[in-house]
């Protein structure tokens, strides 16, 4: 039993890990190290949301909004205030975990499609400000951002950014794993299984809500940080509603309730826009597409009904 | 020694009286049961005493302290446990994982340990494992522990949310119609096991609609209706209670 | 009353009755379903690029308006059919997702099979502004205002004088006895699509004169509407009405006296707000745990 825990927590991460260290030498050109670079800033908002949505059972509509507060408070503080840019990652995400702490209990409070509205509300509304207040963010014309510097060496090559990210991605699912298999990832399964139960069990079932609210938002932030320095150009169009979604439907399509899915589903629907542009005209039709037929479906998710599959044939 | 003690208990819901100035009191180490037709406030009376519902007016004391309206999790941290009428199972996580979380009170559980996995969260997650497979073991269910909850028979999953109420080491134990729905061979078993719990020390209160499990089992009886005490005592003191004869065993219930 | 305030309150009141039409749509779906349709903007954004599109083919404007509504109750139906049914029994988030997923969808689908230039309806009726006590009205808010309190009454009279509208308040208040008294509850849920979607197109097509429609315009009309509707309480037919009125109303305020640029953030502040700290609404009579 011990043996099967531990090997399936860290089996997976070591799977990802050599992924992680031979795809460079796979990847072709810049376009493919741009498409993979994005997936994995993706895939690391996607396993915290998945620790939100998934494991805890509480929806948001809004995280696009945590991902842009991260990516604009990098920037502003790097671009307008001149701070070295590890510092301000490190505020962004100090910033950002004190707001969603502050907005976690009053909408942790409400259920369903509560939750949904308000979460939803609360990412448009960062969503407007960070459109109109044009004289910090350069409203929706976007601003630059200079590129990611640590101990004095600047990380200008793709290589280099893949490896951060990379690197990122690998450690985030590892503690994420880490977190899942403790009597702190069980009270939070057990939130969504069962919240009353959940209490009766001892659970202090409020605190734990905020708790992954707040880790889920600190991921996404510093996931945007990331994109920002990255990218070197941000839009609203980051924070916006629809970015929200995306993430919501990469969580959903590679599967609620597993890690590795999010990293997969973030990295499809990152990828397939980018080889299918073609169909960029059918982007939005395809997204809605694939929300609705995985929904109906295969409401698991991609990896949980893989797994499935293969225990039934195999068993 | 009384371990539960309640004084002038009420609850209403709108309009409606669930509970009425209730007086009881549960004696450490017996078994106590509930009894009276549906709608009497049975189940309201263990939402209150497990801190799911607020009192309307009343005190509930548990081993002496004034508990009256502390949230759910703390009156567990002191020692109270249940089961539920309707099951309240964590679907989403296997047998073993469902009786684990009772355990939570137990496990070590800081945050960046947690993260970090250290040893330290390792032994205590070893030793909630250890306990959580002794006690589906002595509830029976040995076969199912590696089994995912969802595919369990609803009569393993009443045993398993017991497994569960029994991982917090409660020093009370409400059990909410543990027999309902199950066969009489099923009935007996939890029979068994209800006094199984109680040699262990902890203190059962029962609400069950199976007169021959209550009759049997129970070293006390409540009887309720329309949210108010209609008679207490024995088994055999309720039985002959006129007031019980004539608003709810003659109504052949 | 100054003649500003006036001016404010007028066009509050003719964009909040929009709103108001489209929370009635949520309501009545989320009566008979207890599913909160995220799709129901993307009727109002049918209706009006419906009707352009349906008019731009030849039709007479009349015509190419009860098209447009046609076309979205047809869309209403099969999202229900095709989609919702056959995730009766899934989870809140699963259903949550799969009406966004559907209104993306609709929303990318009018974007390629029409396009994504804005749009704009002619008044109904002439655009001479009316003047009114030192405020300016035009024809089109009083069509809005007129064809609002028509269908509110239409409405009323078919939820409380009808066989069919009674059996709809049944199903919502209790689909088990529904079932019992021999109420096809699978029609009603039908019926409810159905009436959403039409509500929600006759709000786009409303709207279109005043403001250019679009292939995204169902989003803030959609969200807005839904503001309207948690305002109200959700599923509370009068309180959509109220809230769609409270929130336009403040919305024109805000643009008017605090800052225009910030006036899409109101109806999201009035929704944290309401489920902050009133979560059943106006009128509403279920508490926001009982979902």
């Amino acid at each position: 039993m011990k043996g099967a825990t531990v090997a399936s927590r860290y089996g997976g991460v070591f799977v990802l890990a050599v992924i992680v260290a031979v795809l460079p030498w796979f990847l072709p050109n810049s376009f493919y190290f741009d498409v993979v670079i994005n997936s994995g800033i993706a895939a690391i908002v996607c396993v915290g949301l998945n620790l939100l949505i998934g494991y805890a059972g509480q929806i948001s509509l809004g995280h696009a909004g945590f991902f842009a507060l991260g990516a604009y408070s990098s920037a502003i503080l790097t671009d307008n205030l001149g701070w070295p840019p590890i510092v301000s990652l490190g505020s962004g995400l100090l910033v950002v975990a004190l707001l969603a702490f502050a907005i976690a209990r009053p909408i942790l409070r409400l259920k369903g499609h509560y939750l949904a509205m308000a979460t939803l509300g609360m990412g448009i509304i960062i969503s407007i400000v960070l459109n109109q207040e044009v004289d910090l963010t350069g409203g929706p014309d976007g601003m630059p951002v200079s590129s990611f510097s640590l101990l004095g060496q600047e990380v200008d090559s793709e290589l280099g950014w893949y490896w951060i990210v990379g690197g990122s991605l690998i450690i985030t699912v590892w503690l994420a794993l880490n977190l899942i298999d403790s009597a702190v990832g069980r009270a939070l399964r057990a939130v969504h299984g069962s919240e009353v139960a959940a209490q009766v069990a001892g659970v202090d079932t409020t605190r734990y809500k905020i708790l992954i609210f707040v880790v889920s938002a600190v991921l996404a932030a510093y996931a945007g940080s990331l994109f920002a320095h990255y990218t070197g150009f941000l839009t609203p169009s980051e924070g916006s509603f629809f970015r929200s979604i995306e993430f919501v439907t990469m969580v959903v399509l590679g599967g609620m309730a597993s890690v590795f899915g999010s990293v997969i589903g973030a990295a499809i629907l990152t990828a397939l826009p980018q080889f299918l542009t073609v169909f960029h005209d059918y982007e939005h039709v395809m997204f809605g597409l694939v929300m609705m037929l995985t929904m109906i479906f295969m409401p698991k998710g991609l990896l949980p009904s893989l797994r499935n599959w293969i225990n039934k044939r195999t068993s | 020694m009384s371990l539960l003690e309640i004084t002038g208990l009420s609850k209403s819901f709108g309009g409606v009286q669930a509970v009425q100035e209730l007086e009881y009191t549960v004696e450490s180490g017996k078994i106590h049961s509930i009894i009276g037709p549906n709608g009497a406030g049975k189940t309201t009376l263990f939402n209150m005493v497990t801190g799911i519902f607020k009192p309307s007016s009343g005190e509930v004391h548990f081993n002496g302290q004034d508990v009256t309206g502390l949230p759910v999790h703390e009156l567990a941290a002191l020692g109270i446990s249940r089961s539920f009428q309707n099951l309240q199972v964590f679907f989403n996580m296997t047998v073993l994982e469902n009786v684990m979380v009772g355990r939570h009170l137990h496990c070590r559980r800081e945050f960046l340990q947690s993260l970090l996995h250290t040893p330290a969260i390792t032994r205590s997650d070893e030793g909630a494992r250890h306990r959580a497979a002794e006690l589906l073991e002595w509830v029976g269910l040995k076969a199912y522990v590696g089994d995912h909850a969802d595919s369990l028979p609803y009569g393993a999953l009443k045993r398993m949310e017991i497994a569960r109420a029994l991982a917090c080491e409660p020093k009370l134990l409400l059990l909410d119609e543990p027999a309902a729905g199950l066969n009489n061979k099923e009935t007996q078993e939890i029979n068994e096991l209800i006094q199984q719990i109680s040699e262990r020390g902890i203190t059962v209160v029962l609400v069950e609609h199976d007169m021959r499990l209550v009759m049997g089992v129970s070293d006390h009886i409540l009887v309720m209706d329309h949210g108010k005490k209609l008679a207490e005592g024995t088994a055999a003191e309720v039985r002959e209670n006129p007031d019980v004869v004539a608003a709810y065993l003659g109504r052949g219930d | 009353m100054s003649s500003e305030l006036l001016q404010f309150l007028l066009s509050g009141i003719t964009v909040g009755a929009i709103y108001a039409l489209v929370g009635l749509g949520f309501s009545i779906i989320y009566n008979a379903s207890h599913v909160i349709n995220f799709a129901q903007g993307e009727f109002v954004m049918i209706g009006g690029m419906g009707t352009v599109f349906i008019a731009s083919a030849g039709a007479p404007f009349p015509i190419a308006m009860i098209g447009a509504v046609l076309l979205a109750v047809v869309i209403g139906i099969s999202l229900q059919k095709l989609a919702i049914e056959r995730a009766r029994h899934a989870s809140v988030v699963t259903i949550i997702i799969i009406t966004i997923g559907a209104s993306i969808f609709l929303r990318g689908l009018a974007g390629v099979i029409w396009n994504r230039d804005f749009h704009s309806l002619p008044a109904f009726s002439g655009e001479q502004p009316i003047h009114v006590a030192g405020a300016v009205i035009v024809p089109q808010s009083l069509w809005i205002l007129g064809v609002t309190v028509a269908v509110a009454v239409a409405l009323f009279v078919f939820f409380n004088r009808t066989m069919i509208g009674k059996a709809m308040l049944g199903t919502a208040h209790n689909p088990f006895a529904a079932k019992l008294v021999g109420i096809n509850t699978n029609n009603i849920l039908i019926l409810s699509f159905a009436l959403a979607a039409a509500l929600g197109a006759i709000g786009g097509i409303l709207i279109a004169p005043m403001a250019p429609t679009h292939y995204q315009v169902g989003i803030m009309l959609g969200l807005k509407g839904f503001s309207a509707a948690i305002v109200g309480g959700l599923g509370s037919g009068p309180g959509a009405m109220v809230g769609g009125l409270l929130v336009g109303i403040a919305e024109a305020l805000a643009a008017g006296y605090i800052s225009s640029n910030y006036k899409d953030v109101v109806a999201f502040v009035i929704i944290l707000l309401v489920l902050f700290f009133m979560p059943s609404g106006l009128f509403g009579s279920r508490a926001s745990e009982r979902v």
